[in-house]
């Protein structure tokens, strides 16, 4: 599988781009399909009652379509965000109107901090109590500690279905189970699983998820909430403003039904055309035939890092194609620092899990992370530098 | 911006070797500085007599550019009074590094002056 040509940024160039955990780069017919709605579709959707407003709603709604069938959900149990922080801070502001009596939250000490401190800020200004799940020895959640910690009292577990830092992949169906048994919520961020798992919340009884879309080949600003539609029902607006209303009189507001009701003011249009196509890339590709792909890269790379004399490598050895490592006592900067002379873009540091790195004892990690359109030689570049930079450091 | 003129042999030998590594068993000031984003920490101990920097050393760990800053930062308060170290500006340290430091690694030379800043605090 070579698919560099298909992305504009990296097609011809000797750029190997390993930070893709961070954002991916896009396809050309992404970037071709925002283009096209600027050029010819651009206009407002629903309130106009002309052609070009009805095109662009349809296109719109289409795209709410491709992804909800993506994650084989119900199309109005999409809604369209900024990304997944927004989708995370859309629920944990708006889900606590159906805790009832429950006080109690969980999460990991594996999340990035969009997981982590919209619910550690709502436990704070509410007197809950946040649960923080650790990591074992294996870069995995404790499930046990998980079936211990939780209770009839815990109102919500969010968890991420893959680790940024790690790239552990976590047993979302037995979160769920757990979760469900003592009529806990569970939210899924599957920002980092997304462009390399299939996912179908219904097979998974899974009540919310949330991604971005320029993790997985969309663009930049447009994210998702998926939510069960009998949650979205209950829970009431984040924003309140135009389009996100059913009637309006000076004395009160009716809210239209989900998912409108969470989408006020005029919407990223483009950027949902453009995720929408960025899913039908992957659709095309075949998100089995990619998953093989980096599994394959991922098991060149370790086997070719795990040479480095010294290399210490925080990840599991079956993961969604992220490896976090260090070279002691050489800072993490500064490997990113002399790869970027050898043309090897990566990520070095806490990567927004400081609790995480904590647990570690480390200030930060090196981090690799794959993508479809990674090459052996992306790898063989990376292994190059990193030998440079032993010859420069050591 | 490339880092290959970051990493000249005169910085690099600086972060291998740094000046002034290690502590006082005598001394008037210590002080120190972290980055939590990047975990490095500087440790700054001065011995001061009659108002000047008479000796001056630093522990810690960090990158090649924080270590190598601490040294020459560290090279150029001795012998000078407390006010006079304070002055030092974020501009003074660029320029004593001699070789460009590319924006995203800014942070790194300035730990030792934040170092530097929270030693000569103590004394006030």
């Amino acid at each position: 599988m070579n698919l560099k040509n298909d992305f504009p940024l990296i097609s011809g160039s000797n750029l190997s781009y390993l930070d893709n955990a961070a954002t991916t780069q896009k396809p050309a017919r992404v970037i071709d399909s925002m283009n096209k709605f600027y050029l010819i579709n651009n206009a407002n959707t629903h309130s106009g009652l002309y052609d070009l407003s009805e095109a662009a709603t349809k296109l719109y709604e289409e795209s709410r379509e491709a992804i909800a069938e993506f994650i084989n959900a119900d199309s109005d149990e999409i809604v369209f965000t900024r990304g997944a922080t927004e989708s995370i801070n859309v629920i944990s502001r708006t889900l606590p109107a159906l805790f009832g009596d429950k006080t109690h939250i969980i999460v990991s000490e594996m999340e990035h901090h969009s997981n982590f401190v919209p619910w550690q800020q709502l436990a704070k200004n509410n007197n809950y109590i946040l649960n923080v799940i650790k990591m074992n020895s294996k870069f995995e959640i404790d499930y046990e500690e998980l079936e211990r910690g939780i209770s009839k009292n815990t109102a919500v577990v969010a968890i991420s279905h893959v680790s940024n830092a790690l790239g552990t992949i976590h047993d979302i169906k037995r979160i769920i189970d757990i979760a469900h048994k003592h009529n806990a919520f569970v939210l899924i961020d599957a920002s980092q699983s997304i462009p390399h798992i299939p996912i179908d919340v219904k097979k998974l009884d899974c009540d919310f998820l949330v991604f971005s879309g320029h993790k997985m080949y969309g663009p930049l600003g447009i994210g998702v909430l998926y939510g069960k539609k009998e949650f979205l029902d209950k829970m009431p607006p984040f924003l309140y403003g135009g389009d996100m209303i059913e009637s309006v009189t000076v004395e009160r507001t009716t809210f239209a039904k989900y998912p409108k009701k969470f989408e006020a003011g005029t919407q990223n249009i483009a950027g949902a055309v453009g995720l929408a196509e960025a899913v039908r890339y992957i659709k095309d590709k075949t998100l089995e035939a990619i998953a093989e792909h980096e599994a394959n890269l991922l098991k060149y790379t370790l086997n070719k890092l795990s040479k480095i004399p010294g290399i210490v490598i925080y990840s599991p050895k079956h993961n969604a194609g992220i490896i976090s490592f260090n070279i002691p006592p050489i800072h993490p900067h500064d490997l990113a620092s002399i790869l970027n002379d050898y043309n090897v873009a990566i990520r070095a540091g806490h990567h927004c899990c400081m609790p995480l790195m904590n647990k570690l004892s480390l200030p930060g990690t090196v981090r690799i992370s794959l993508a479809c359109y990674n090459t052996y030689e992306d790898i063989d570049a990376l292994i190059n530098g990193l030998n440079k930079a032993l010859e420069i450091l050591k | 911006m490339s880092s290959k003129e970051m990493y000249r042999e005169y910085l690099l030998d600086l972060y291998k070797f740094p000046h002034n590594f290690g502590t006082l068993q005598k001394f008037t000031h210590e002080g120190h500085h972290s980055n939590n984003s990047c975990g490095d920490m500087l440790f700054f101990q001065f011995y001061v007599k009659d108002n000047k920097i008479e000796n001056v050393m630093f522990t810690g760990s960090g990158c090649v550019i924080s270590i190598a800053s601490a040294s020459l930062l560290t090279d150029a308060i001795k012998g000078k009074t407390l006010e006079e170290a304070d002055k030092i500006s974020a501009d003074d340290i660029l320029s004593m590094l001699t070789v460009p430091i590319s924006p995203a690694r800014i942070k790194c030379a300035l730990i030792s002056l934040d170092a530097l800043k929270s030693t000569v605090e103590k004394s006030k």
